[in-house]
C-alpha cells in the first residue's frame, strides 16, 4: 500500500485513484485524518457545498443528477457524496443511488462517492466532513452532499453544506407534519419534486404556511421550487435558486459566519474524538462492560458509577 | 477503531437488460456485511471502471448474460492496467460457456460463477479471494 504522503501528492496532482483511496482510508480510520488533513487545509475552503435531503423515495439522486448537468454545463468540476444506511443487523450496504446519475460517468470532470453511515444517525456519516475537504483539496468548485433519506431528526446536513434544500414530495401526510420541529426547520430551499403528480398545490401551501408561521426575522424566505426528476431541464429553477441563495450568503456575510461555525464543530469533534480515544487508556473495555451489568441488573445507578470512575476520569484531565 | 469494509462493484455491461441475477449477488453480498455498489443496466467498460475507480471497491463483478464476456472482460482487465489499478479484482457471472472459462482466467478473472452456484459460495469465494492479496 502506498504511503499516505504519496496519496496526497498524487490526489493534489489530480489522480482519481489516489483521493478514492484516500476516502477509504478516512472512512475505515477516522484517525488517519490526524496525517492527512494537516496536508491538504490550506488549499480548501474554495468549493461551494450544497445538501440535499429529504426522505427515502423523495428523487434526490435524480435531482442531484440534474444538478450536476447545470453545473457542469457552467464549466464547474463537480464532486458528489451520496450517503446510504448501513444494515444494522450485518454493517452491509447497499449504494445505489448513483444509479441515476449514470450520464456522468465518464465525465473526468465528475467524481461520485457512495458512502454508508457506518452507524452515524445524523443522516451523514462520520467521515463526510472530511471527505469534503478532500473533494476541495481535489479542485472541486461544487460539492453535493446527498444524504441518506431522512425522517424528522437527521439534520446534520446544516454542519457541513452552505446551502440546504430540502426535498418534498406531493402526498406525505397532513399539514401537521410541517410543523414539527427538526427536518422542516433547516431547509434554505425547499423542492417540492414530482411536481407533475397530484396535490402538489396542496403541498406548496402546507410549506408556505409553515414559514410564514416561523417567526424567525431573516432576510432570507426560503423559495419553494418545482422540481421534475423525471425531465431534461427539471431542476433548472432549483439550480437558479442554489445561486440566489449563494448570493446571498456572500452579500450577508453568513457565508464567512457558516464557515468559522464549521470551524468550530470540527474542533469539538476532535476534542471530543480524543477524548474517547483516551478514555480507553485508563478504563477498559472489560471494566466498562463489568460496570454496565451492574447498571443494567439495577446493582448500580450510573451516576454512583461515575463517581467511583472519577480517580481514573481525572488522570485523563491530566493528560492534556 | 479501524475497520476495513470489503466493497464490492456490481456492474452490468453491455447491452442484456436482465439484472435479476445482478441483483440477487449484490443483496447476498450485503447480507454479508460488504458494501455494494451497483451501477445500473447498460455500462460500458469505460464507465465501469471509472466507477471502480471513484468508490475504491476491492472487486468488480460483472453479470453478463449476452455472449460478448470474452470482449467485455478483455477490456475491463486492460483499462484496470492503463489506470494502475490492476489490484482490483475482477469476477463474473452469468451464460459463460464451459471452454471459455479458462480462457477468461488466464486474462486474469479470478473467477466466473455460472448459473446454479448458490449465494453462499459466492460470498465464500470472494471474501476469500480479496484476503489472499
Amino acid at each position: 500500500m502506498y504511503p499516505v504522503e504519496e496519496l496526497v501528492q498524487k490526489m493534489i496532482s489530480g489522480n482519481r485513484r489516489a483521493l478514492g483511496k484516500l476516502i477509504t482510508l478516512i472512512e475505515n480510520d477516522p484517525s488517519s485524518s490526524a496525517v492527512i488533513v494537516p496536508k491538504i487545509h490550506n488549499l480548501t475552503g474554495n468549493a461551494y457545498i450544497i445538501g440535499i435531503t429529504g426522505p427515502p423515495g423523495s428523487g434526490k439522486s435524480s435531482i442531484v443528477d440534474k444538478l450536476i448537468f447545470n453545473y457542469r454545463n457552467e464549466g464547474k468540476k463537480v464532486g458528489v457524496v451520496t450517503i446510504d444506511p448501513t444494515s444494522p443487523f450485518t454493517g452491509g450496504a447497499l449504494l445505489g443511488d448513483r444509479i441515476r446519475m449514470q450520464r456522468h460517468y465518464t465525465d473526468e470532470k465528475v467524481f461520485i462517492r457512495s458512502m454508508s453511515t457506518r452507524g452515524s444517525l445524523g443522516g451523514l456519516s462520520e467521515a463526510t466532513a472530511n471527505v469534503i475537504k478532500l473533494f476541495d483539496a481535489f479542485g472541486k468548485d461544487v460539492i453535493i452532499i446527498e444524504t441518506v433519506g431522512t425522517g424528522q431528526i437527521e439534520v446534520d446536513i446544516i454542519k457541513v453544506a452552505d446551502t440546504v434544500v430540502l426535498v418534498s414530495v406531493p402526498g406525505m401526510g397532513d399539514d401537521v407534519q410541517t410543523i414539527k420541529a427538526g427536518i422542516m426547520e433547516i431547509g434554505d430551499i425547499f423542492s417540492v419534486n414530482k411536481a407533475e403528480t397530484d396535490g402538489v398545490e396542496k403541498c406548496i401551501s402546507e410549506i408556505r404556511m409553515m414559514l410564514e408561521l416561523s417567526e424567525k426575522n431573516e432576510v432570507w424566505i426560503p423559495p419553494i421550487i418545482k422540481t421534475y426528476g423525471n425531465k431534461e431541464n427539471g431542476a433548472d429553477d432549483l439550480y437558479k435558486a442554489i445561486n440566489n441563495h449563494y448570493t446571498y450568503l456572500i452579500e450577508s456575510g453568513i457565508y464567512g459566519k457558516k464557515r468559522v461555525f464549521r470551524g468550530k464543530n470540527e474542533l469539538l469533534n476532535i476534542i471530543q474524538n480524543l477524548f474517547m480515544k483516551n478514555l480507553y487508556s485508563f478504563v477498559s473495555e472489560d471494566e466498562l462492560e463489568e460496570l454496565a451489568e451492574k447498571i443494567a441488573n439495577r446493582e448500580k445507578d450510573p451516576y454512583m458509577v461515575i463517581e467511583e470512575l472519577m480517580p481514573k476520569l481525572r488522570k485523563l484531565y491530566e493528560v492534556f | 477503531m479501524p475497520e476495513k469494509k470489503l466493497r464490492i462493484l456490481i456492474a452490468k455491461p453491455g447491452l442484456d437488460g436482465h439484472d435479476r441475477g445482478a441483483k440477487v449477488v449484490a443483496r447476498a453480498l450485503r447480507d454479508a456485511g460488504m458494501e455494494v455498489i451497483y451501477t445500473g443496466l447498460r455500462q460500458t467498460p469505460e464507465s465501469i471502471v471509472e466507477t471502480a475507480l471513484q468508490e475504491d471497491v476491492d472487486a468488480i463483478g460483472l453479470s453478463i448474460l449476452s455472449g460478448a464476456h470474452n470482449y467485455l472482460f478483455q477490456k475491463i482487465i486492460d483499462l484496470l492496467k492503463k489506470e494502475d489499478a490492476e489490484d482490483i479484482l475482477v469476477f463474473g457471472g452469468g451464460i459463460i460457456p464451459e471452454e471459455d472459462i479458462t480462457y477468461l482466467k488466464s486474462l486474469g478473472v479470478k473467477k466466473i460463477f455460472r448459473p446454479g452456484t448458490s449465494t453462499e459460495k459466492i460470498i465464500t469465494d470472494v471474501k476469500e479471494m480479496i484476503h489472499k492479496i
